[in-house]
Formats: structure tokens, sequence, C-alpha cells
């Protein structure tokens, strides 16, 4: 810790405490229930691909037939490398292609017949694992021969046409512009779609559909880019939605380097069922461990419907649970692109003050963390000479409170979607800021006992006494009765329940297994 | 007014264009006033009453050189600005020049034909939602949301009622004082009558994306006809369709109560159920 709030260590290993009570009951729901995406995962890695001629992949239609036969609850591993064996092929996707046509059953086997298919299964998911240890070993090497950006935080840009083929001139042009990492923004409603696109995609509704073709396409461009700038430029996707488990997946096999990854923003602001995403959320994260991918949380969320003062505690909560969740699942805190956001009203007296001792907080709470520092968009209001004041604001408290990733502001927030000028605009005030006052952190220490440690020290109180609260009634209750964000999530309601099923007895995941082994 | 003050701090920055600007400026500004009630035609305001000064920034697809700024200081004499001053270019991009130019427009505005389509009722924010549904309603208003027929398309709908909400504006779901039931994708007319009996909706909400063969007409017909049939005309829900290709003025020939199109805004639909359900001089719930 570097000490300048002045933190009480007895307090912040308490909060640590805490969320461990709280999210252990989740995570043993995690380890004892299974779902459609989590399947879909595991037959992706095992080398399933391609979709049917209605755009269905073929990991959905396989799902779908195992599911009919025997249920969720044995995981579909065994059923498939079984019904593999006495269907005498030795393509899934093939066997896929059978099953959708309906020309194959599957069977729960035992015995010999269920060892010897716990073996292929094992087997073909583990050549899957080892493509994404390919790319993560890629990577490694590629950021050695282009080198990191030169300074932290690294400068995140997003890009949003709808068409992959339009987004990678942008994105090159924002890469040669400066920024150090690149978001491709999903296409609206994408999180709710209970499958993966296929194929290169040129329409999207405020966004670019994420499929692993995209994904290709992107990174293949975004290398040519980093050899050109003589600097690795990191891809962002979403791992969230429906289909969370897949998303890491591709992630993992296309060489994505970070992935916004958050343990409640499904349940919450797109009301997926709590546990579907507690066990989607689970996957995802050992894939991510896996891959070495960032994964970037989602507090600065929360701000945006509830007031970023008087809520403040609640990002604390949030990214402690969520670091709980990422350790659990392997993640190490190089890894943790935990979230908050310069979100206070401006009108609030003091608000930068405020601003600085909530970002101080994030930073001292974790200091191994690459943080990730969203710009404002509540109090945007299309006032735009107004709005690149704030985002000067935002940006400075980044340099000062040393933020990990930093997301470039638009002063065209809740007006247009960027234009070329506004992101240049926009990347003219990061750059403006970072070089008049890149080192500023290493003399910006609050006065002791002065008004920044004074509400640090508050918000870290008012986040123990709520995690105090939820570990009286675990989290679910928490989440369902309205804890985080305002919004009411009861564990029984949500989209995407009926693809979660409570393990079977013999339930058996190849992926799982090789995954907690290396953990 | 503080007229003389902004005027005098004006002059220090641009000297010139006063003078220029001056003669037309007091013959046009002498045909405003002699209208037919006072001040009904306007120009811009810079510094001075009737300078016509305005700013305007954009990007050209050109590299930036003396061409560039040539083309935009063209661009803006056709937009009505002469003269213009090119006061800003810097290269962004590939091939790509910013400009800032500013200038006087010698566009007149007349105030007398200003035509605006006036929405029927107050947009109000959610704040002010919640305020009229507490008092007037004393319960939360219960809105019931689906895309029905075989339209798989919740974009629509979702981005009206989910929390995460569209462009920024949160949906109907963020909103303390609305119930919100949003039964997605697929949904069968009898289904959504059933739901909307079940969650005593105050209002119905259907989404409709797909436009096949006329397929969100149809179903739009046949959900109203569906709610005229299972409950008497007091205690029916607002019925409320939205989608891209309606016809915003077709809602009597539907059997809906209105129809939301393209670029609609969770506020404007909230504001709208205040308004027809609680605060209209018609309103349903009395």
């Amino acid at each position: 810790m570097t000490g300048k709030l002045d933190l009480d260590p007895v307090l912040v290993a308490r909060a640590r405490e805490l969320a461990r009570r709280a999210g252990r009951p989740v995570v043993e729901l995690a380890r004892s229930h299974t779902t459609v995406s989590v399947e879909r995962a595991v037959l992706r890695l095992a080398g399933v691909t391609g979709a049917d001629p209605d755009g269905i992949p073929w990991v959905n239609r396989l799902v779908d037939a195992v599911v009919a036969d025997v249920g969720l609850g044995h995981g579909v591993a065994v059923p498939v490398f079984d019904a593999l064996t006495r269907e005498q092929i030795t393509d899934v996707t093939l066997l896929a292609q059978k099953a959708a046509a309906g020309s194959v059953r599957f069977e729960v086997p035992s015995g010999k017949a269920a060892t010897a298919a716990r073996r292929a299964a094992r087997r073909a998911v583990g050549a899957g694992v080892r493509r994404i240890d390919r790319r993560r070993a890629e990577r490694e090497r590629l950021v050695r021969r282009f080198g990191d950006p030169a300074r932290r935080p690294w400068i995140y840009l997003i890009v949003a046409t709808g068409d992959i083929y339009e987004d990678i001139p942008q994105a090159q042009a924002a890469a040669r512009a400066g920024a150090d990492v690149i978001a491709v923004i999903r296409s609206t409603g994408q999180s709710l779609l209970d499958y993966v696109p296929e194929g290169a995609t040129r329409e999207g509704f405020a966004g670019t559909y994420a499929t692993q073709e995209n994904f290709r396409l992107m990174r293949a461009a975004l290398d040519s880019s980093s050899k050109e700038l003589g600097r690795y430029v990191r891809l962002t996707n979403y791992a969230s939605g429906l289909c969370m488990p897949e998303m890491a997946t591709l992630a993992g096999l296309e060489r994505l380097d970070m992935m916004l990854n958050d343990s409640m923003y499904g349940i919450l602001f797109r009301d997926i069922n709590p546990i579907r995403t507690f066990v989607d959320q689970r996957f995802s994260r050992q894939v991510h461990a896996r891959a070495g991918i960032i994964i970037n949380t989602g507090e600065d969320n929360y701000l945006t419907t509830a007031d970023a003062v008087d809520e403040a505690h609640t990002v604390t909560v949030s990214q402690l649970l969520n670091e709980y969740f990422a350790h659990e699942a392997g993640l190490a805190d190089w890894q943790l692109g935990l979230g908050h956001a310069f979100e206070i009203n401006p009108d609030v007296p003091e608000s930068l003050r405020l601003e600085l001792a909530h970002a101080l907080l994030a930073r001292e709470l974790f200091p191994d963390a690459p943080l990730k520092w969203m710009p404002p968009t509540k109090h945007m209001t299309g006032d735009v000479f107004r709005g690149n004041l704030l985002d000067g604001f935002f940006n400075l408290v980044g340099t000062m409170t040393g933020q990990g990733i930093l997301l470039v502001g638009m002063m065209t927030e809740a007006v247009v979607t960027p234009w070329l000028s506004d992101r240049d605009i926009a990347l003219q005030n990061v750059r403006y800021v970072l070089g008049a006052a890149g080192g500023l952190h290493e003399d910006f220490v609050p006065a002791s006992g002065g008004f920044i440690q004074q509400r640090a020290h508050r918000v870290l109180g008012e986040a123990v006494e709520l995690l105090e609260r939820i570990g009286d009634q675990s989290l679910l209750t928490a989440i369902a009765e309205g804890t985080f964000g305002i919004m009411k999530r009861p564990a029984d309601r949500g989209k995407g329940l009926d693809g979660v099923a409570r393990h079977e007895a013999d339930y058996y995941n190849p992926a799982t297994e090789i995954l907690e082994q290396s953990a | 007014m503080s007229e003389r003050t902004e005027r005098s701090e004006g002059r220090e920055g641009m000297p010139s264009r006063h003078s220029m600007s001056e003669p037309t400026e007091r013959s046009e500004g002498r045909a405003g006033r002699h209208g037919m009630s006072e001040k009904t035609v306007v120009r811009p305001y810079g510094d001075t009453t009737g300078d016509g000064m305005v700013q305007v920034s954009f990007t050209l697809p050109v590299p930036h050189d003396k061409r560039a700024e040539g083309a935009a200081v063209q661009l803006a004499n056709k937009m009505g600005m002469d003269p213009a001053m090119l006061v800003h270019a810097k290269p962004i991009g590939d091939g790509f020049t910013f400009f800032v130019v500013y200038g006087r427009v010698n566009h007149l505005v007349d105030l007398a034909k200003v035509q605006v389509v006036e929405r029927d009722f107050p947009l109000l924010s959610a704040k002010e939602v919640n305020a009229v549904v507490k008092r007037r309603l004393r319960r939360k208003l219960s809105v019931v949301g689906a895309c029905i027929g075989t339209d798989a398309h919740t974009v629509g709908i979702d981005a009206i009622l989910n929390v995460k909400g569209i462009a920024g504006e949160k949906g109907l779901e963020y909103y303390r004082e609305l119930k919100v039931t949003n039964l997605g994708a697929q949904v069968s007319v009898p289904e959504l009558v059933e739901a909307a009996r079940r969650e005593r909706a105050d209002a119905v909400l259907v989404s409709q994306v797909v436009t096949q063969r006329d397929a969100h007409l149809h179903n739009t017909r046949e959900m109203s006809a569906a709610f005229r049939e299972a409950m008497p005309a007091g205690r029916r829900p607002l019925l409320i369709v939205g989608g891209p290709r309606f016809d915003e003025s077709m809602a009597a020939e539907l059997g809906v109560d209105r129809i939301f199109g393209r670029g609609t805004t969770p506020g404007e639909v909230a504001s709208y159920l205040v308004h027809a359900l609680l605060t209209d001089t018609n309103k349903r719930v009395k």
C-alpha cells in the first residue's frame, strides 16, 4: 500500500474478509451448477465450429439435442463423446449436424464407456485449451517485440460503427492517434442473445456484433498497426450477457487482450438470472485467467443509476467482490481492471476533491490492479464545451491517482456516436493533461487528516458497513433486495434461468478440470 | 441589457468585422423592427445586435494544405457565412482536416414563420414522472412489455424498458414508481393479455421490428382486438406499439392508443404514460 490516505490496514483486511464471506456461497453455487453457455463453451474448446443455414451455431444445436435426450445436469462432454464413438465419427461438428437432423441419440454412459468418453472429451478440450495457451504465448512475444505503451494510464478508445470493415480503419486511425487499447462496442441487445452470431458482420445497432470472425479480423488489423507503430495495441470486447463463457473462450482463441467481465452487471442491468450469471462468470474468468486476458469490471454503471456521492461505497463493495471472485477463478492482480468512474455532479461543491478521494481510495485498496477509469457520462448534457472541460478534469484525476486504463471521454457523449473530430479533440485533451501533469501523482499527497483523506475513510467505512449487512443475509438476498444500482433481482427470476441446471453426481466438465488444475 | 459591456469586450478581439457588417445589419434590423409585431426577424448574436456572427466546426476528407483551407472557406460561404474567418485548421487522422470557422451569416430568421411540431404532452424527467405517479396514483404504475408474434428482435423493447436504456438515457425499469414486466421475445397475444391481467397493467408496450409481409401491422391489429375482446373499455390498459417502420399517425386504424417510431427515448414513453394515464383531461386512470 502506498499510504497516501493513511487507511487503517485492519479495516482494509476486514473489508476483504467480509467480501470473501459474502462471495463464498455464490462460488459454491457456481461450482454446483452448469449452464447451456458453459457447455457450449466446452464444445467450442473441443472444436465445434460454424452454424446452420439459419445462422444458429452448431454448438447450440448440439447442446439442445443433448439436453433434449439426457438433460443438462451431466454436462454435455460425456454424452457427446460417447455418441461420437458409437457413431464412429471423429468430427464433433459433423456430430452436431447429425444431431440437429435428429439422427443421433444421446445417452449417459456408465462403466468403461463413460471412462472412454471422459478421456476422449478431455483430449479434445485439452487441444482447445492449448490453442489458447499458444495465443497467450504469442501475445507475450508480440509485446516483447513491439513493446508496451511508454506510460500509464493506457489510453482506451471505443469504435462502434456496426460494420466490422468500417471499424477496422477507424480502429487503426485511433491507434495511430495514440490509442493503446481499442474496444469494439457490441450491437445493442447482443447480451440477451442466447447464441453467438457467426462470421464477419456489417450491420449492427449502435455497435458491431461480437463474432469469432470479427475478433479475428480486428486482431489481425491491430497486429499490423502494432508493427507500424512499434507498440502492441490491445483489443477489447465484452464477455457479458447470456453467452459470457463462449465470449471468453472465443476471446482466448483469437487473442483478445481485455474483456469487459463484471460479476453482477448482467444481473443488475440486463435482468439476467443471478445464478446463470454467477455460473457463467466463474467459467469465463477461469478462461480469462488462462488466456492472460485483463478483465474490466463494470462498477462505473452503478454511478450512472445511483448518486455518485451517496453511493460511492457500493463501488468499493463491488470492487472487493469482483476481486474476490476474480482471485477465486485464478486471475492475478495484474489482470484486474477494476472499474470506477468520474460521475459526481459537477455542480456539487468540491466535486473534484471528492473524485480524487474516491479514485485514490480504489488505487490504494488495489495497489497492483490496473484500475479502469471511466469518464463522465451522466452529467454530459450536450454542452460540448463544458463537456470538454469536464473530460479534462477527469483526465487530471486519472493521472494524479495513477489509474491504469483510461477510457477516453468524448465531449459529444449523449449527443452522437463519436465523430472523427470528437475523437481527435478527446485525444488532444488526454495528451495535454498527461503531458502537462503526467508526473503529478508523485507530488500529490493529500494533507493528513484533510478533506480527501476523511472522505476516503468515510467511503471505506460505509463499504465495510454494507458488506457486514450483506454478510448477514447473503449476496443473493442483497441483490434480490436492490442493494446495488437500485435494481431488485431475485434469484428465481430473470433471463436465461431455463439454461441453468444443478450438477448431477456424474457431472463432468473437462474444461473446468483442466483450468482448475492449472490454477 | 448589458449590451454595451459585451460590445466593448468583443471589439478588442475582432475590430474589423463590425465595420464590415454594419451597413447591411442596419437595413435588415430596421426591416425586422418595422414588421407586424416587434422583433419577429432576428439574426445570430455575436457581441452586437444584428452582427449575425456564428461559429461552426467540421471535418473535410482532405489532407491539410492551402487548398483544404480554401475548401473550408468555400463551404462556409455556401452555408451563408460571409465573410468567413478560418480560425483553426488541423490535420486529423489520415487525409482529414478539422476546421473551426467564425463568420457572419446573411440568413434571417422570421420568428413568425417558425413551425414546430409540438409534442402533445410535456416531456418530464424521471424524477418528475415518479413524483406524478406517486402523487396521483399512490401505487406503482404497472407496465407490461413484449415483442409479439415471431419477432425475436428485443432491441427496441429492451432499449425502452431495460435499466441500461439507450443513448445514455435509462429505461423504464429505472423509474422507481413504475413496475415493469418485460416478457421478452416471441410472446403470443393470449400470453400477453394474460400477463397484462396478472400484472394489472396500466399500459402494455409492444415492440415490432420485423415487417415482412406487414407482420407488424397484422400483429398489432391482432393484439388490440384481443385486448378489446378480453377487457371492457374502461379496464383495458393503454396500448402502445413501437418500431422503426410504423407510421405514427396510424394509431386509430390499428386500434392502439399510441405509436412510437424510430428514435423514441424511454423518457418520451414515460412522459406519455403519465400524460395519458394521469394528467391529461381525458386521462384513463380516474
